[in-house]
């Protein structure tokens, strides 16, 4: 990376940040909501651990992953509606006179939500400790745990950068939400895979991706390291990443062209 | 009298020719109660076999009810949106100054909301009996079901509708939408109470909504039902929101 990029990016990015930081509905509900639908669960849920082949003896331990996926949700929408908005202020427009670099201008608006990833990911981390997760993975996992966590929201907000900057409009990007949350509830989200009863329902979850996002996180608490829930979360993440960020970029070039 | 009628009349048709024409309105009170119905019922069915799980109709049915009453409340909750949004395009305002009898105008809200809850209520009805659900009450059991969600529907609104009254922004979205949402959640959702473990045991053993969700469950199995706790609760939480609505609506007023 040129020195020019990388002070673009740098520039960006304390703009991103800056701006997702003044935002208290940008930094709160990522952090409190995950934990608070997890916290309901786990009350609710705590039975399901009694059910034959369930994998943990604490329905905690099994739903510590929603949050990681959740946040990610949260983080799409935060990067889609920031830059919806500065496609709607023509803040883009006037991007697009100055020799900045598209690459720059995507990953410094990145970088906001995932420095609320990250300290997102960190608080579910210590919310499961104090609640009494056990970790199987052993203090090694906790870096190994965030850097998922960071690719999951990295692939989730670069999505949400193509809506926002696809449509243009902060409406269109809070639309899209529901549709997130869907793909959230119909994956292995309450129970393993080979517990759903329902063969449709099975098959919707092993198809959904999500499901081995949330199966990646999972395993770090329930198994250790699982080499294949790992391979699969992490190649997963990274394939949602990449191909959201060439969709990103491809929409950024079309709205920066100059007329 | 007639002036009070006229004035519900007229805004609730407005209220229901907006939600009926409008698809942005109507496909998300159909559509989320459908897919929540979907992903607790077809995702969790195999928590039916947790042992002390003892519900006769089954736990498509056991889900059925509490999706029933959260779509009810929902749709008050969205009639709630509707009153912000009129406060915010001037509409109420222009409203307030037309209406020869204000209180009208909740009523009118409240009506809309009931009707849409009832819509919402027959599509849920209709998947769910076509997708095997086990009903064991009878007719008297069902339409007391009904009219247990439409109690559910009125409360949610009037409480919606007081926080549109007092704020008047769309704003207030998330104060009407989570209060309503995390009370639901804090009843035995998943399992019946019995089975419930740690705080959230604790929280829907106080949870008004608890008898509320619960008595529905007894309707549905056709099991012995406490009718004047849960009408007496239910009708008891619509008199306190009413109260609370209408104290809104006069603050509206006075706000000009």
């Amino acid at each position: 990376m040129s020195a020019t990029l990388v002070s673009q990016v740098a520039q960006m990015a304390r703009r991103s940040i800056l701006q997702t930081l003044r935002q208290p509905a940008m930094v709160i509900p990522p952090i409190v909501f995950p934990l608070l639908l997890m916290a309901i669960n786990v009350g609710g849920l705590d039975a399901a651990t009694k059910i034959p082949g369930f994998p943990a003896d604490s329905y905690l331990d099994f739903a510590i992953a929603v949050p990681f996926v959740q946040g990610a949700l949260f983080a799409a929408i935060n990067a889609g509606s920031s830059l919806a908005r500065d496609v709607e202020t023509g803040f883009l427009k006037r991007l697009a006179m100055t020799p900045m670099q598209r690459a720059a201008l995507l990953l410094g608006n990145l970088s906001g939500v995932m420095v609320v990833s990250f300290f997102s990911a960190c608080i579910y981390i210590a919310a499961g400790f104090i609640a009494g997760m056990d970790f199987a993975a052993g203090a090694a996992g906790i870096p190994a745990l965030l850097a998922l966590a960071v690719l999951i929201a990295l692939g989730f907000a670069s999505v949400g950068a193509y809506i926002g900057l696809r449509s243009g409009s902060g409406e269109a990007v809070q639309g899209f939400f529901p549709l997130l949350f869907v793909a959230l509830f119909l994956s292995s989200m309450s129970l393993p895979r080979p517990l759903i009863e329902q063969d449709w329902f099975r098959a919707i979850a092993t198809w959904n991706p999500v499901s081995y996002l949330l199966e990646g996180v999972r395993s770090f608490v329930i198994t250790g390291w699982d080499g294949v829930a790992l391979a699969r979360g992490f190649g997963v993440a990274a394939a949602i990443a990449a191909i959201a960020i060439t969709g990103a970029s491809v929409a950024l070039r079309n709205r920066l062209v100059r007329t | 009298m007639s002036r009070f009628l006229d004035v519900t009349r007229a805004v609730a048709w407005r209220t229901i020719h907006n939600f009926v024409t409008n698809p942005a309105f109507f496909l998300p009170s159909i559509i989320f109660p459908l897919f929540f119905f979907t992903a607790f019922a077809g995702g969790l069915s195999s928590v039916g076999d947790v042992p002390g799980f003892d519900f006769p109709a089954g736990y498509t049915a056991f889900q059925f009810v509490f999706v029933l009453l959260q779509a009810s409340a929902f749709g008050g909750v969205f009639t709630g949106f509707g009153i912000a949004a009129d406060f915010e395009k001037g509409f109420a305002r222009r409203l307030l100054l037309a209406a020869p009898n204000r209180l009208g105008i909740l009523a009118g809200y409240a009506l809309a909301a009931l009707v849409r809850a009832m819509l919402v209520c027959a599509l849920l009805f209709a998947v769910a009996l076509a997708t095997g659900m086990r009903v064991l009450g009878d007719g008297v059991d069902l339409f007391a079901l009904i009219l247990l969600a439409a109690l559910v529907s009125l409360t949610a609104t009037f409480f919606a509708a007081g926080v549109a009254f007092r704020t008047r922004t769309i704003q207030a979205g998330p104060a009407m939408q989570m209060p309503v949402f995390v009370v639901l959640f804090l009843a035995p959702v998943y399992v019946p109470l019995n089975l419930l473990s740690g705080w959230v045991e604790t929280v829907a053993k106080l949870n008004p909504v608890t008898a509320l969700v619960e008595g529905g469950r007894d309707l549905i199995s056709g099991e012995a039902f406490s009718g004047l706790l849960v009408y007496g609760l239910a009708l008891a939480l619509v008199a306190l929101f009413a109260v609370w609505a209408v104290r809104g609506l006069r603050k509206a007023e006075a706000a000009g």
